[in-house]
């Protein structure tokens, strides 16, 4: 039981809008042609290994790693590099991008082998090399995560299955698909990283994936199975960490500082079926939904247009104002249809004119919604009048870093002001006011 | 195609929506006042919801701000003034309480959201100073010959004397201000406020305990202060006001807690009959403080790693 009078942390009631929950995930066609953005994930952008007229395989490393945060990226078809040229990603950011025509082929690349695995180190270097990203959303390179001075200070793997957003069920397919590649996935972080719990954090609205997990655990009493309260964003890592173990994790600090690592299930999921196959990451499991003829869940190889993957469910259907990849709450609107998927995309979704539309922002009437929205507990109507007097010292006292937009303030607000805007600027301005100082 | 920034979707409520729930939970009130006071009641009301909507139009056309009037915060403004005016008070007082409220107390402070205290409190307390007399002529409900009488106590002055029955206070027939007698009435548009989730019911609840317990000690029965006077009507409608109430749990709390306090003690060691109005008020004016001393601690508890 939370402590309300510390703060209310309500969240925000959304529908969760999980109509694919039960669709099986089924293989998009290879495409014709796959575009690969060197900035796939938070770091360093990766610096491309190829030029164009290059002969590339499944699994040939595209583009190489650049400095300790950052992951290396590789090609999911086999054909011939056909362009590589800079374009302009979601952030606003230009970076080079591979463009790959397949064969059809899907020749796999003769270097792909199993990793050798033998110690601590080692175990990072082979996820290190596998370009394994957060892939719930986050796009945090694995291994850095993985990486620490010293591992005796976590007792405890936290693995995300809350899938808070709405519409998005890939995590659940992964739980009811793959359950075997989780768990010794599980068992492969616990034996290399030498850590004595795991728990498996599973929101209550996926009942078949609760009841796969606690069939497959039985027997195992380092695992433990944890329902959570379905309500948004329970899978953020905070907010998870004090769900599982009612730890709170300090001011600017990380999950290590608890004494947690926390995991993406489908990201733990890949790790095992890398160490068993050496293949990296090239493809993924999505959902598609909202707007579109065919709602489902898709394994789509990494680079793909976005274009082919809403065809591939039968195209949009009425009028659509917006094509987001990832949830509706912290995704990022598509700039053109022509756009690859990322590594991190765990969803396509088109959201109608009228749902994407949003209305005019009224006066703030101090309702204190966004307040009681915080999963943070922070004062979202109270940092804005400190912003708009540009005082950087009352931000400070506020405390406004460490808001992880998640966007319940914006959602809960009645007179629908863009309070999430708001706590962005208001967070790099007190950056930049530190930064002075 | 959009591209915007996140989060991408917004729910369904809006100011609009949310004054519509208070318009909505008022009206049992409403109907009350026109049965106990009769129609002259109804007049009242419709001349300070009419005046208060004129007043926020004229100002803001003169401003060149935009038009306010659609998000219907200045009918439950009017609805709330009319409900402190007796039904009997001459109809060009009920305008300069509508004045008042509408242009003094909320738009000269910037309008909706900006006003340091309710803007229907303000107009009563200014029609109250102004005009003592008219404002405590208490209409009662229509006696046997069928005459609205002007004289007399309310039930706060006569309890001092001679009991009402509780039914009676329950109900609201009884002399007073027009949409104050009626708790019954009250009490269910606080429920749907609450259903609704417009209002937390803290303020309300708190408020009315803390009154309950110091009539309790200062030897008072406490049903008859919960029932009597405009402390429902506060309690439920008055000091709920998001802008001028605070935004957290413990805010809420200390709020219900200092108004209760105030309420009783200018209730029962003061001159003045009724407290309500001005213990909203005081407790208005402290809002900011409460604001900044009941912040919710973050996760982590604000500590630096």
């Amino acid at each position: 039981m939370k402590n309300r009078f510390k703060r209310a942390a309500k969240g925000a009631r959304l529908a969760h809008n999980k109509n694919t929950q039960n669709i099986a995930t089924v293989d998009l066609p290879v495409p014709e042609k796959i575009l690969l953005p060197m900035q796939q994930h938070i770091g360093g952008t990766a610096v491309p290994m190829v030029k164009k007229g290059d002969q590339v395989y499944v699994g040939t490393l595209i583009g190489r790693a650049d400095g300790y945060v950052s992951a290396p990226i590789h090609s999911g078809v086999s054909g011939t590099v056909t362009d590589v040229r800079p374009i302009q990603i979601s952030s606003g950011a230009w970076v080079p991008a591979v463009e790959i025509t397949s064969d059809g082929q899907q020749a796999v690349d003769p270097a792909i082998a199993p990793p050798k695995v033998n110690d601590y180190e080692s175990f990072t270097t082979a996820i290190r090399n596998s370009g394994l990203v957060g892939l719930g959303g986050a796009g945090f390179p694995t291994a850095v995560k993985l990486t620490m001075k010293d591992l005796s200070v976590i007792d405890t793997l936290i693995i995300n299955g809350a899938e808070c957003e709405p519409y998005i069920t890939a995590d659940n397919r992964e739980f009811v698909e793959n359950p075997q590649d989780i768990i010794s996935g599980i068992l492969e972080v616990k034996k290399w990283l030498a850590i004595k719990n795991v728990i498996i954090g599973i929101e209550r609205n996926k009942p078949e994936a609760m009841d796969v997990m606690f069939s497959l655990i039985k027997g195992d009493p380092s695992i433990t199975v944890k329902p959570l309260p379905s309500v948004y964003p329970q899978g953020a890592e905070k907010i998870l960490i004090e769900s599982c173990t009612g730890r709170e994790v300090p001011r600017g600090g990380l999950p290590s500082d608890v004494g947690c690592i926390v995991m993406n299930v489908s990201s733990v999921a890949f790790v095992a079926s890398y160490l068993r196959t050496g293949m990296p990451l090239v493809a993924r499991r999505l959902t598609v939904d909202g707007a579109v003829a065919e709602p489902r869940n898709l394994r789509v190889i990494v680079g793909t247009p976005i274009r082919e993957v809403l065809d591939y469910c039968g195209g949009l259907k009425g009028e659509v104002g917006e094509i987001i990849t990832g949830g509706p709450m912290m995704g990022v609107s598509v700039v053109a249809p022509a756009f690859p998927i990322h590594k991190q995309n765990n969803a396509v979704l088109a959201l109608p004119r009228a749902a994407a539309q949003l209305p005019p922002a009224g006066e703030c009437i101090h309702c204190g919604r966004c307040i009681e929205a915080c999963p943070i507990g922070l004062s979202p109507v109270i940092i804005a009048k400190a912003y708009n007097a540009q005082n950087v010292d009352e931000l400070d006292r506020l405390m406004v870093d460490p808001c992880m937009e998640c966007g319940s303030c914006s959602y809960v607000c009645p007179a629908k002001r863009p309070v999430t805007d708001t706590m962005r600027l208001a967070k790099a301005m007190l950056r930049k006011g530190a930064k002075k100082k | 195609m959009l591209v915007k920034s996140s989060p991408h979707i917004r729910d369904n409520s809006s100011t609009q929506k949310i004054m519509l729930d208070v318009i909505l939970a008022l009206c049992p009130a409403i109907l009350a006042s026109a049965i106990i006071f009769g129609l002259r009641a109804l007049l009242v009301i419709a001349v300070t919801v009419v005046s208060c909507v004129v007043f926020e139009y004229l100002y803001c056309r003169l401003m060149k701000k935009p038009n306010p009037i659609a998000d219907l915060s200045a009918v439950v403004t009017g609805i709330l003034l009319a409900f402190n005016l007796p039904s009997t008070l001459p109809l060009w007082m009920a305008v300069i309480g509508a004045f008042v409220s509408i242009v003094i107390a909320k738009q000269l402070f910037g309008g909706l959201g900006h006003n340091f205290a309710n803007p229907a409190i303000v107009g009563r307390i200014v029609l109250a100073v102004s005009f003592a007399g008219r404002m405590t002529a208490y209409a009662y409900p229509e006696v046997t010959n069928g005459v609205a009488a002007l004289a007399g106590a309310t039930p706060l002055v006569a309890t001092r004397n001679a009991d009402l029955p509780l039914l009676t206070l329950f109900l609201g027939t009884h002399g007073g201000v027009l949409g104050e007698t009626c708790a019954a009435a009250l009490l269910l548009g606080g429920i749907w406020l609450v259903v609704r989730r417009v209002i937390s019911p803290v303020i309300p609840v708190t408020y009315l305990a803390t009154v309950a317990v110091i009539s309790l000690l200062a030897g008072q029965e406490p049903l008859v202060q919960l029932l009597s006077g405009g402390l429902m009507l506060g309690a439920i409608f008055m000091a709920t006001d998001y802008v001028t109430s605070p935004y957290t749990l413990t805010g809420k709390l200390v709020y219900g807690l200092g108004l209760g306090i105030i309420t009783c003690a200018i209730r029962f060691w003061a001159t003045s009959a009724e407290g309500v109005s001005y213990a909203i008020l005081l407790m208005n004016l402290l809002v900011p403080y409460i604001n900044d001393l009941t912040r919710q601690k973050p996760l982590g508890g604000g500590k630096r790693k």
